[in-house]
């Protein structure tokens, strides 16, 4: 808080937009729900491991649905699994955000043709906010992706949320 | 009057944080001692036998990375390996070579994630980030000789996708000698840190004639002090050409087979490893590591089962050939599969919170149980 302090320290007054504000507190620390699928998962933990922090965007894995603002589909979602996710996306308190990640969760990917137990596409069902192509996605690729979902919020306003 | 009591289920995944993917295990508690433990599995099955009915021969091996992916290299080494049996043809020297380095270096890169996340779910974070850091530097090696970080498609049936990089011997050694205080710093972080030990020896004790009844293969068979790996007793490639030790469990801290000892296997191994890519990458011949590669992959009538040591343990690839260009069957015997099975025996008896350090001793890999 260093800096801010110097900035305002006679106690001043900041008048900002409602929607601003809430754009800034909800796009700077997304956590999201620690939740692995599959080859994706992998990819990213290295994303959230040392070498490229995850944490300085503000996104912590958070293990339960009901503390976490969004999820990384992470990996291949089959048809067994599908239900499980549906069911963890509704516990999830508003607003929420999914990043898609891989070709997998983006459209069945490498499984498409002859894959009997895998979904197609996991916005079959749950609504996704981003997708992340890749089979699979470099960490750097994940990272941009959570750009994006961030310039997503920050356009979004209260009355209603942005398309 | 007598109290009536029932046994309490509870289920544990398949979104858990330590349940390494999307296992589910059925859990059932007299209090906090379990009495019972099912796996439910299923989660992740992606139709590998379904896709290599209907694939060529070579446009199965991507999808041999997707099963164990934390060892895609080695889950190609292994199927190329019965194809070319199949075939019968001869790989070149240089091709072996370069197979066996990147085979121990993606050992190494698969235990790095292991002993990660097994001192993640027991908690200890900072390994978790000190052993990530290391296997971004593996993960580098091989970028620059093929272009991926996790699943590489790398080799392929009578060679390599691409040579290596110049600079690849070059840096291959730096991260030798790099990563082996590297080891060093790891044992005094975790391995000999206490609450670590109280966590998991006596733990989760696999006894050897247990082991032996399931077909348990690998880092968890070696933990139970029998000294067995495929490297030595089965040698395909040219692992007959190196000098290394098979570390087994010996039950410092606690007995013979706990959680503790199959851990120490693993870091143990990584050196093993060490010494392996040491001997090779200076003896790398000269030679076009395509040269070989058929340029039809069209193989008689017949069968092949074929094993290697992943770093899961033993991984048979069982092809059955109707002298097609697709493969008739292609069936996977896969290590954490099996390694999975006797969750039962090594769960019983003990607590709730215990669960989580003998599943992160088994070290399965959930692509590969589903396949």
């Amino acid at each position: 808080m260093g800096l801010l302090d110097k900035e305002f320290s006679d106690g001043n007054i900041v008048i900002v937009k409602v929607d601003d504000l809430f754009n800034w507190a909800r796009l700077s620390s997304i956590w999201q729900l620690g939740f692995g699928l599959a080859c994706c998962a992998i990819e990213m933990m290295a994303t959230s491991a040392s070498h490229y922090d995850f944490d300085r965007f503000g996104v912590i894995p958070r293990n339960t649905p009901r503390q976490a603002d969004a999820i990384i589909i992470s990996g291949t979602v089959t048809l067994k699994m599908a239900t499980r996710i549906k069911r963890l996306y509704e516990q999830i308190p508003d607003p929420k955000y999914i990043i898609s990640m891989g070709s997998c969760s983006n459209c069945g990917g490498p499984y498409w043709e002859h894959g009997y137990h895998v979904l197609k596409g996991v916005d079959r069902v749950i609504p996704v906010d981003v997708y992340v192509p890749g089979c699979p996605p470099r960490p750097e690729a994940l990272l941009e992706g959570l750009l994006k979902l961030q310039e997503k919020i920050r356009n979004e306003s209260l009355r209603k949320k942005s398309a | 009057m007598a109290l009536k009591t029932e046994h309490m289920v509870l289920n544990m995944g398949p979104q858990h944080p330590s349940t390494h993917g999307v296992l589910r295990l059925e859990l059932e508690l007299e209090g906090e001692l379990i009495k019972k433990v099912v796996p439910h599995i299923g989660y992740l099955h992606r139709c590998f036998e379904k896709h290599a009915e209907a694939m060529q021969y070579n446009q199965i091996i991507p999808y041999t990375d997707r099963m164990d992916y934390l060892a895609s290299m080695y889950n190609n080494f292994g199927y190329v390996i019965a194809v070319e049996k199949l075939l019968g043809i001869e790989v070149p020297e240089r091709v072996q070579y370069i197979r066996v380095i990147m085979g121990e270096l993606q050992r190494i890169a698969s235990h790095l994630v292991a002993l990660g996340t097994y001192g993640l779910d027991i908690g200890a974070f900072t390994p978790f980030l000190y052993l990530f850091r290391d296997r971004e530097k593996i993960l580098t090696l091989f970028e620059m000789t093929c272009g991926a970080r996790l699943l590489y498609n790398y080799m392929w049936v009578g060679g390599l996708s691409h040579d290596i990089h110049p600079d690849f011997q070059r840096m291959t050694k730096e991260f030798v000698n790099y990563f082996k205080p590297t080891i060093v710093e790891l044992d005094n972080l975790l391995s000999y840190n206490k609450i670590f030990i109280e966590r998991t020896a006596n733990i989760g004790i696999l006894p050897i004639d247990t082991a032996i009844n399931y077909g348990v293969t690998g880092p968890m068979l070696r933990g139970s002090g029998i000294k067995f790996d495929l490297r030595k007793d089965d040698p395909y490639s040219i692992y007959d050409r190196f000098d290394f030790d098979i570390p087994v469990g010996k039950g410092i801290y606690g007995t013979v087979g706990d959680c503790w000892d199959r851990y120490y296997v693993r870091v143990r191994e990584m050196e093993q490893s060490l010494r392996i890519i040491e001997q090779a990458i200076d003896n790398i011949p000269e030679g076009d590591v395509q040269s070989a590669i058929p340029k039809r992959i069209k193989p008689p009538k017949g069968t092949v089962y074929t094993r290697v040591e992943n770093p899961r343990g033993e991984l048979g690839y069982f092809i059955i050939s109707d002298g097609n260009t697709n493969p008739f069957r292609v069936k996977v015997r896969a290590p954490s599969f099996v390694n999975l099975e006797v969750m039962g025996e090594l769960c019983k008896g003990h607590l709730v919170a215990d669960v989580i350090a003998i599943l992160g001793s088994v070290d399965i890999v959930l692509g590969e149980v589903d396949r």
